[in-house]
């Protein structure tokens, strides 16, 4: 059975694993988010040694198709999020989750 | 002692034409990246009463636990910044692009990254692109 891991969860981690308040562990999860969120807002991409890089691009406008209706509409310019992963995580994913035949 | 010279003249050699190419003379806290240490550094600026060491661990903490889950083929959500999950990617017979050689590639899982709305918002100045 798959479980969700939440920010409490990270909260709860940190609190064991530093010895802060519950209360600091969890705006500390919250401002390392943040400070995260706010390099990929300025365009600067983010790589964190081990786990892998988010990195900002720019996608320039193009006409898609409402899939329902048939009709064409413009997508409009938009700059998307993309997280490649690490070896480190790839090779952690896959020595434990692998499903071998 | 030659070997550990050689390498100290290099690092310095590399630091220096990097430094030039980017502009940044000193630590680079204006360089277009933002590394591990980089965001250490900052949240250590803004929690003087932390011991960085005490920031290291808690950055350290937050990945191993996200990787954790991952390995174990939970999932992570973090409203308002984006869900890590995990996919399955059967097996396939792969090319090598340059040979041509075809190449059995096994299946395998792979870590998977959906940005959360409010984050697809600020990076679009406050619209979100999927509404």
């Amino acid at each position: 059975m798959t479980k969700t891991i939440t920010r409490a969860d990270l909260s709860e981690a940190v609190y064991q694993e530093v010895g802060l308040s519950r209360n600091e562990s969890a705006d500390l999860v919250e401002l390392v988010l943040e400070e995260i969120s706010a390099a990929l807002e300025r365009g600067e991409p983010v790589k964190i040694s081990s786990f892998g890089s988010f990195a900002v691009r720019h996608k320039t406008e193009r006409v898609g198709r409402n899939p329902k209706t048939g009709e064409e509409v413009p997508i409009l310019p938009r700059r998307v999020l993309v997280f490649r992963p690490s070896h480190v995580l790839k090779d952690h994913i896959n020595r434990t989750h692998v499903p071998r035949a | 002692m030659t070997v550990t010279r050689t390498n100290g003249t290099f690092c310095l050699l590399v630091k220096q034409r990097v430094d030039h190419v980017q502009g940044v003379p000193g630590r680079g806290g204006e360089t277009e990246l933002m590394t591990k240490s980089e965001l250490i550094a900052r949240l250590a600026e803004q929690n003087p009463h932390l011991y960085m060491r005490d920031i290291e661990r808690i950055v350290t903490t937050i990945f191993d636990e996200i990787s954790d889950a991952l390995a174990e083929g939970n999932r992570v959500e973090l409203r308002g910044f984006g869900a890590f999950s995990v996919k399955s990617r059967d097996a396939r017979v792969g090319r090598n692009p340059r040979t041509g050689e075809a190449v059995q590639v096994d299946a395998k899982t792979v870590p998977y990254f959906k940005t959360g709305k409010l984050l697809r918002e600020r990076l679009n100045g406050g619209v979100d692109s999927e509404d």
